[in-house]
């Protein structure tokens, strides 16, 4: 049994965001971090491994320099990483890097034990299409928003988190997960796993080693395989700091209703 | 010299980094304020390896190396000395004595617990009567057939409260001065031990202190640690290795509190300018870097001539006699640029400077590493 999880390397965008003049993000001058719900779907799959024994894979796709973040995931535990990089595949838009990482997971390989996990969406672009996109491509059912996974034998429980509450679903695997924050907390690097990191195997898949998958051909990757324009982007305005309301008492609730109706809110 | 980290180091400090900020440094306050233990840190260190860096994955290590050790010890003191002395006492003084030292079967039976952070480690050299002369031991070790019996107290023990394995240091010959000085693994369940009661400190609070009490402790043959005689020549080649977790604890107490008058000057406005625009402060916070920064140097090299088991004993003491000098004065003067505030607790340049003192006393005082680095130099 093994387990591949996607992983992107992303801008840190808790800090200040810059943008391009051509509205595209400037990542040269923004730190580069590993994807936070990418981090909670890692934990989800070594969690996995600690009760199954299984492989797990991570996949990435982006520019050499991603090795380092794939590194970072092995010193949590992983067991070996693959990354995806192409000339060819830059500029790719979420159908098309789907289009590419279904092509890799084809070529990883997916048994019937197997289990695909994707963080929920990236703090960069925050589509949350590329996982369920994977899933359409690969034929695989699919389970967004997984806030608690239960394993028993080829059969999953997730618990997935919905705006308005939960649902509880049943799925076989192989199946494709996307994974929320709620559903674990990451795990450090171990000292150990640093120390091990660069011994793991570490493959990577260019262009050439993908090409003969149906899905790639220079219709669905890369920039021009991107049906995604982006008009305009921009930094929205700081939204202000609000007023803090404490206490249940009627006062208190007075005073906001008063407070909501002068503003012709309620 | 070549300081630059393998990406492995890099990997390293950035993981202690994220640590220290979300593990650790919300505890600072309390476990000074409350002189209180951090068992729980303790625990979450051990499971990520923190506890036995440097040491082979055979035993239970992490398959680090000596800098990524002194790296973790100053991370973790940029933002608590204390944590930072927990792990230092607990690798340098125990862990590494038995691995330098202990023959393979007490190896495989201690280290595993301890590298792992299942058990904690500590160090008995020190007693009323033996503090910088720690020739002076006055606790004897008599061998009565399979056993050892122990009598006599140690004082000041890092860790003690909370340890379960101590190297401890006796007399096996009194008449033989320094050679009679012999080394034992003692377990705080033998029959005998005990420990007094928690000294009040002036810093590291949180840190354990206590006395050793050896009343007929009978310690078993198997557990002398070395040859019997040795012990003195253990104990000084155990505090060569401590002094650079020492020097590197002082080294993280300077370091966080130059990143703390950083921000603070950036933010505190009097007479309508930022601190941080008055000559003084950026006069003041140039030669606390610098001084850290020198500090951090004369560590690292230490670190890595131990690592690559180069003769390391004057490096340590000058890092350690540098380093903790260093941070006293950087603390002091943190203060000063907070002014009223730094001197309250709502802020924790104040607790730094209490945590720093200790780091020009224990584990030799700046004194024993001038009387070390001018031995070394033939100066006698």
């Amino acid at each position: 049994m093994k387990i591949i999880v996607c992983v992107k390397q992303v801008p840190d965008t808790s800090g200040k965001v810059a943008v391009n003049p051509d509205g595209t993000l400037n990542r040269a001058s923004m730190a580069a971090i590993t994807n936070p719900d990418d981090l909670n779907a890692v934990e989800a799959a070594l969690t996995l491994k600690e009760q199954t024994g299984a492989e797990v894979v991570i996949v990435s796709m982006g520019p050499p320099p991603a090795e380092a973040m794939l590194r970072e995931v092995m010193a949590r535990g992983a067991d070996r990483a693959v990354l995806v990089s192409a000339r060819e595949f830059g500029g790719s838009d979420t159908y098309a890097t789907s289009q590419i990482l279904a092509a890799a997971i084809n070529k990883i390989g997916i048994e019937d034990e197997d289990i695909v996990m994707c963080g929920r969406q990236a703090i960069d672009g925050d589509t949350a299409q590329v996982g369920p996109q994977i899933a359409e491509k690969l034929g695989l059912p699919q389970v967004s928003y997984a806030a608690d996974i239960k394993k028993d034998g080829n059969t999953l429980t997730i618990k997935r988190m919905l705006e308005d509450g939960y649902m509880t679903i049943k799925v076989k695997t192989p199946c494709l997960i996307t994974c929320i924050k709620e559903l674990n907390e990451p795990r450090y690097m171990s000292v150990g796993g640093i120390f091990e990191c660069y011994e793991k195997p570490f493959e990577i898949l260019d262009y050439n080693a993908l090409k003969d998958d149906p899905l790639i051909d220079a219709t669905t990757i890369g920039l021009k395989g991107s049906p995604t324009n982006i008009f305009k982007s921009f930094t929205p305005p700081q939204k202000g700091v609000g007023m803090m309301m404490e206490g249940a008492d009627k006062d208190t609730c007075d005073k906001l209703a008063g407070m909501l109706a002068a503003k012709h809110l309620i | 010299m070549d300081f630059h980290l393998s990406k492995e180091q890099e990997m390293v400090r950035k993981m202690y980094r994220e640590f220290a900020e979300n593990e650790v440094k919300p505890l600072a306050e309390e476990l000074d304020e409350e002189e209180r233990f951090p068992y729980e840190t303790v625990e979450k260190m051990g499971k990520l390896g923190m506890m036995g860096i440097y040491f082979p994955k055979k035993y239970g290590g992490a398959g680090g190396d000596v800098l990524s050790y002194a790296m973790c010890v100053e991370e973790l003191s940029k933002v608590c000395g204390t944590t930072g002395v927990v792990v230092s006492a607990h690798t340098s003084l125990c862990c590494a004595p038995i691995y330098e030292h202990g023959t393979e079967e007490q190896k495989m039976k201690y280290l595993p617990d301890l590298l792992s952070g299942k058990k904690i480690g500590a160090f008995g050299l020190t007693e009323p009567n033996a503090g910088t002369d720690a020739s002076g031991q006055q606790t004897v070790a008599v061998l009565e057939g399979d056993h050892y019996v122990l009598n006599g107290s140690k004082c000041f023990i890092t860790n003690g409260n909370v340890a379960d394995t101590f190297v401890v240091f006796a007399m096996t010959d009194p008449k033989a001065g320094n050679h009679g000085i012999s080394a034992f693994i003692v377990e705080k369940s033998f029959p005998g031990f005990s420990t007094g009661k928690h000294e009040k400190k002036m810093g590291i609070r949180g840190s354990s202190t206590c006395d050793l009490i050896f009343e007929d402790c009978i310690v078993p043959k198997e557990n002398l640690l070395g040859q019997e005689g040795k012990g003195f020549k253990i104990a000084m080649m155990t505090l060569d290795g401590g002094r650079i977790g020492i020097a590197a604890q002082a080294l993280g107490l300077g370091e966080g509190a130059v990143e703390e008058a950083i921000k603070y000057t950036q933010e505190r406005v009097q007479f309508k300018k930022r601190l941080s625009q008055f000559q003084n402060t950026q006069f003041q916070i140039a030669d606390m870097h610098t001084r850290m920064q020198a500090a951090q140097f004369l560590v690292y090299n230490a670190a890595m001539k131990k690592e690559n088991h180069e003769p390391y004993s004057m490096d340590a003491a000058m890092a350690k006699l540098f380093a903790a000098e260093a941070a006293s004065d950087v603390t002091r003067r943190a203060v000063q640029l907070f002014g009223g505030y730094g001197y309250t607790r709502e802020y924790p340049v104040e607790r730094m400077m209490r945590d720093a003192k200790i780091t020009e006393i224990y584990e030799g005082t700046s004194e024993v590493q001038r009387m070390v680095i001018s031995s070394h130099l033939g100066v006698k």
